[in-house]
């Protein structure tokens, strides 16, 4: 019989989502004895046009990384979907948009500003040359891929069949996807190859979290000496395990937390959350109360309360993208205009 | 340039402001008929994500209201409304929406005319911050 076809894909990643299939160190050489790797441009040489000339359907499973930034990683996004029969979203930025959906706070012009503009001093730019979809040389016409407005999670682009969560997957649940596929077994479509739990009620410092805390302020993790037992909230540090999937380490204690870090959501939201950083707000504002708070004015609150610096950068760390809002709106342009 | 009618969307607490509304309701006070209104269990029954949700689908502004401070039919669940629309309002901020869209008002079940006040003014200040701007997802073809 012939061996199941396996391919592999970036868009806007890192390159850590391709590590993370490396750190399947041994098992890696048993599972590439049972599949036949037809495109992974990362590790092999391959050429577009080998995909174009296969035909349907005739990948069995893609795995997919990263957003979808450009012109390029949408159209191979669409090009995978149409040659493969499964298709895995593969770790947090082709799931919820990832880091790189931070982005989404700025749009096409404000990045090339930043990054070809005066904004950065570094770049001696005066005509403020940017990156151009076609130009001519007398060699005849250059291309590049068009830069979009916004980042988008793959599913926002194409269908989805399975997605493994993360920044990166755990290895072990990328060899329990592969092993279930391999043997025939078909998840129902859309399942989240991963624990369905959240963090909390798997990590090792549960016990030590409170249902409600009393602080005077909220803290960073550069300002305070961690106690490495006690659980971060509790600590006065926001820890998003409340409403993160558990599955970062098998044995269920948090990656992040073993390191004595709270975690920043990687692992994409559990089954009943809809918008990440909002569902956090939530979870933040009933957990944590301020000690005296009912003698409190509202400003006095609220002074408390800008303890949480950058919200929405910490809350939407991973899920901007795929929020309910998806980016940055522009409520204030038209008083412009 | 039609005259813009703002979406308003009342999430009213059942033990105060939803009692406050029907009040000024069966007092036949007047107060513009934008709100949409929606019986919560308590304030703290709304969850940051029905706010977000809300401004996704085309609402212009979420009206809050709750019991007073220490009134709270469960003690503390104003307390906790309150600390999420100041975290909300921020977030707010950074993603583009002026944080006037969403208010928290503390009004009694006897209240009727506080009611129509609020959200009198509040309907107002709507009209004047105008439609929440949609977004237009479509990418171009070139980097323009
Ligand atoms: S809040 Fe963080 S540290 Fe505390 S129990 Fe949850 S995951 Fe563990
Ligand atoms: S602890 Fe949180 S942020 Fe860290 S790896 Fe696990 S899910 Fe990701
Ligand atoms: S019962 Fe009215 S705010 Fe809690």
């Amino acid at each position: 019989m012939a061996k199941p076809k396996v391919g592999f894909y970036w868009c806007a990643s890192c390159g850590g989502c391709e590590e993370a299939i490396v750190d399947l160190h041994e098992d890696l050489l048993v599972v590439a004895e049972k599949i036949d790797i037809v495109f992974w441009p990362c590790a092999m040489d391959f050429k577009y046009q080998d995909v174009r000339d296969m035909s349907e359907n005739e990948i069995d499973i893609t795995f997919i990384n990263g957003a979808i930034r450009t012109e390029e990683q949408e159209e191979m996004a669409n090009l995978l979907r149409e040659k493969s029969k499964i298709l895995i979203s593969f770790g947090a930025c082709s799931q919820i948009g990832g880091i790189p959906g931070l982005a989404n706070f700025h749009d096409r012009d404000s990045i090339f500003q930043s990054s070809y503009g005066s904004t950065c001093p570094s770049v001696d730019n005066p005509d403020f040359i940017v990156p151009q979809t076609k130009t001519d040389v007398p060699e005849g016409e250059l291309t590049l891929p068009a830069f979009h407005n916004t980042v988008k999670s793959t599913d926002q682009v194409v269908e989805v069949d399975y997605y493994l969560p993360g920044c990166s997957p755990a290895p072990y649940l990328t060899l329990n996807a592969i092993n279930t596929l391999l043997a025939g077994k078909r998840p129902e479509k859309g399942t989240v190859l991963a624990p369905v739990k959240a963090l909390c009620d798997t990590c090792d410092r549960k016990d030590s979290k409170p249902d409600k805390i009393m602080l005077k302020d909220i803290k960073r993790v550069s300002e305070v000496e961690l106690d490495p037992e006690e659980c971060l909230l509790a600590q006065g540090i926001i820890c998003m395990g409340p409403i993160t999937r558990s599955g970062c380490t098998q044995g269920g204690e948090g990656r992040c937390i073993k390191a004595n870090m709270p975690c920043r959501g990687c692992y994409g939201p559990i089954p009943e959350v809809q918008d990440v950083g909002a569902s956090m707000i939530s979870a933040i504002a009933s957990i944590i109360g301020i000690e005296g708070e009912e003698n409190m004015s509202d400003e006095h609150v609220e002074k408390i309360m800008d303890t949480v610096v950058d919200p929405a950068g910490t809350f939407y760390r991973f899920s901007l993208a795929t929020s309910y809002l998806r980016r940055k709106l522009n409520d204030y342009a038209k008083d412009n205009n | 340039m039609e005259k813009f009618e703002p979406k308003i969307l009342c999430l009213l607490c059942k033990w105060c402001t939803y009692s406050g509304a029907d009040l000024a309701g069966t007092s036949r006070m007047k107060y513009p008929p934008n709100g949409i209104v929606v019986k919560t269990l308590c304030s703290s029954r709304v969850d940051a994500q029905h706010v977000m949700e809300a401004f996704q689908q085309g609402i212009d502004g979420v009206f809050i209201g709750g019991c007073h401070p220490g009134d709270c039919h469960y003690q503390t669940g104003n307390y906790k409304t309150r600390r999420r629309v100041i975290l909300l309002k921020k977030t707010m901020e950074q993603m583009g929406i002026n944080p006037e869209r969403l208010t928290l008002e503390w009004i009694s079940a006897s209240e009727g005319k506080r009611f129509a006040r609020k959200i009198k003014e509040f309907t107002s200040k709507i009209k004047d911050l105008g439609p929440l701007p949609e977004y237009d997802f479509t990418e171009s073809t070139e980097n323009k």
